[in-house]
């Protein structure tokens, strides 16, 4: 049964992906690329656009869409790249917790408890402010930050699973503990870790906008949708399409992250699936 | 014991101030990135850079730096900060009053909204206003307040302009305050033509600063309320003949105060974390705003000074929710 919602997320995702390997090939004109006599143009279909600018320009007359596609790569290697370290680490720790126990979990719960206790943008501006703006340095904050999500979650989830006969019939048969964690209880996890990752792309791509909105991300002169946002701010009154298009791109591809995991749960739960 | 509690809570304060004076100050000397050599002219020579280096208290080992540093924080001295070449304590003290003027606007406005929209709920429980009020919280918690600002901006002051989007206030608007405190000062001078001018330039970013705080507080209260409506006490208030409404405000809302509030509380000081990109998106004169700045200008001592005032306001703030859950659960009190 194809699913309208696994549907749009993964032609979304698709359009998204060749939009950053293509960038180059596909932006008109390079993001860079100045023209002060065409500031400001309004995309096509309002009153004075021109057909060289399909979505108009910022007050530098740089070309929006070129800008746009080109920020599609940062947004994206940093919700691929960040959701993946932080699912690994996270995950890493709650499966510990959780099939070992006693001091182990404790010790790792009571990190979680702290780390959920800081309000997450302050404590990603003062990793940035550690590790100093760029790329990596979001990536690494995101990381940081959000590991707990996997965590807690993964934790709560071995701990079910570690009840179930199948672990004890897995021990029973001679299978060492730590095979028995890889081998039988993780692929039960699987599907979850799946749905959580899609969910973390989403949040990571938010929050890479806002560290790139208050001038945080990649160097400024790097086209981010955040910075974008950030530029249409300060002329929302003139160009209000300014602001509006790289949220736009920002929602789309949110909401694409996070249907594609509502979809995955469906699909991949087999008592659901029947 | 409750106020013994309370004392025990008081006199930790310190030493946890100390804890993150001491981590803030080891982070940040660990990054790369000199942020004198950013400062100098070109063609300084090393006196004048050794000379800078002794002013803003970046000289010598680590340990007599850090030692410097704390003997001028217990004098109140916070430093110079290297972007402004102000002082920092009176830099931030500036800007304070700003930001917890947002922050208590935004709490003021959460409670409303919250409080409305459970009660609205549990009254009309089971009927379309519950669905109602289920599917907005929904909504409003998952779209991060970084989109509903920006949205409050391209909607209500942009399409509809009908608020304004920067700032405390119309710096044309001729002004003149003895606090920072410019809204509770003009409140309670009675200048309402000027509270309501600020009021308005504070609507949009106290509003982003609250929703999701109100969201948390209606689904919270709204499950707490449904649970008291139920107990045996509620049940025969019903049966005695008093009203849906006496029965909801009167015997439930006080009981299922305690669940809320504590459980809500630590989204509290998630409001004040979440002034920093609020006073971004809005322009808002306040300590986040000038927070991220100082990041960006790499500027070691405010970053020290802001962080350390942050970390004082959540300990406060988490002291005042404590005594707040104390006095309003008998049972805590009595322990």
């Amino acid at each position: 049964m194809p699913d309208a919602r696994l549907a749009f997320a993964v032609g979304v995702l698709a359009l998204v992906v060749v939009a950053a390997l293509a960038a180059p090939l596909l932006a008109p004109h390079h993001p860079l690329e100045q023209n002060l006599l065409a500031s400001l143009l309004p995309p096509l279909g309002l009153a004075g656009a021109d057909p060289l600018y399909p979505l108009g320009t910022d007050s530098l007359g740089r070309d929006v869409l070129s800008r746009l596609l080109f920020g599609t790569r940062v947004a994206l290697t940093v919700a691929l790249v960040a959701a993946t370290l932080a699912g690994l680490l996270g995950t890493a720790l709650g499966l510990l917790a959780g099939w070992l126990g006693g001091w182990v979990d404790e010790l790792i719960s009571r990190l979680v408890e702290i780390w959920m206790s800081f309000p997450p943008v302050l404590l990603s501006i003062v990793l940035v402010a550690v590790i100093g703006a760029g790329l990596h340095a979001v990536i690494i904050a995101i990381v940081i930050v959000d590991w707990t999500r996997f965590c807690r979650v993964v934790r709560a989830e071995v701990q079910t699973q570690k009840a179930r006969d199948y672990v004890a019939a897995a021990r029973m048969l001679g299978l060492g503990r730590w095979r028995t964690l890889w081998s039988e209880v993780l692929p039960n996890l699987a599907p979850l870790l799946l749905v959580l990752l899609t969910l973390e792309m989403g949040i990571a791509v938010i929050v890479e906008a806002i560290l790139s909105f208050v001038g945080l991300s990649v160097a400024s002169d790097y086209p981010t949708w955040g910075g974008l946002i950030a530029e249409g701010r300060a002329v929302v009154y003139q160009a209000p399409w300014l602001m509006a298009l790289p949220m736009l791109c920002i929602v789309t591809l949110v909401l694409a992250f996070n249907l594609l995991g509502d979809g995955l749960k469906d699909r991949l739960d087999p008592v659901l699936r029947r | 014991m409750a106020p013994r509690f309370l004392l025990r809570r008081l006199l930790l304060v310190p030493p946890t101030l100390l804890g993150v004076a001491v981590i803030v100050f080891v982070l940040l000397r660990v990054v790369p990135g000199d942020p004198i050599a950013m400062m100098i002219p070109p063609g300084a020579g090393q006196e004048d850079i050794d000379r800078l280096r002794q002013h803003y208290g970046l000289d010598g080992p680590l340990l007599r730096q850090f030692v410097a540093w704390l003997g001028d924080l217990a004098r109140g001295d916070l430093g110079t900060s290297i972007s402004l070449r102000h002082g920092v304590l009176g830099l931030i003290l500036d800007r304070l009053p700003a930001t917890l003027e947002l922050a208590l606007m935004a709490l003021v406005i959460a409670t409303m909204l919250g409080f409305g929209a459970a009660l609205l709920a549990a009254y009309w429980a089971g009927r379309w206003p519950e669905r109602a009020v289920d599917a907005v919280t929904g909504f409003t918690q998952a779209v991060p307040d970084f989109l509903w600002g920006l949205g409050f901006i391209l909607m209500l002051g942009v399409l509809l302009p009908l608020l304004p989007i920067s700032g405390r206030l119309d710096p044309r608007q001729p002004h003149e305050f003895a606090t920072g405190f410019f809204l509770l000062e003009s409140l309670l001078r009675l200048r309402l033509g000027e509270a309501a001018h600020l009021f308005r330039h504070a609507l949009l970013p106290a509003t982003t600063l609250a929703l999701p705080l109100a969201a948390m507080i209606a689904r919270v209260l709204k499950a707490a309320l449904l649970e008291a409506l139920a107990q045996d006490y509620a049940q025969m208030a019903a049966a005695l003949g008093y009203s849906r409404r006496r029965v909801l405000l009167v015997e439930a809302l006080r009981n299922a105060l305690v669940p809320t509030v504590s459980l809500t509380a630590v989204q509290v000081t998630f409001l004040i974390g979440g002034t920093v990109l609020v006073e971004r998106i809005f322009a808002w004169p306040g300590i986040g705003n000038m927070a991220i700045g100082a990041v960006i200008d790499r500027d070691l001592p405010l970053i020290q000074g802001l962080v350390l005032t942050f970390a004082l306001l959540f300990i406060l703030l988490n002291l005042a929710v404590d005594a707040v859950i104390l006095w309003l659960d008998p049972r805590l009190r009595h322990a």
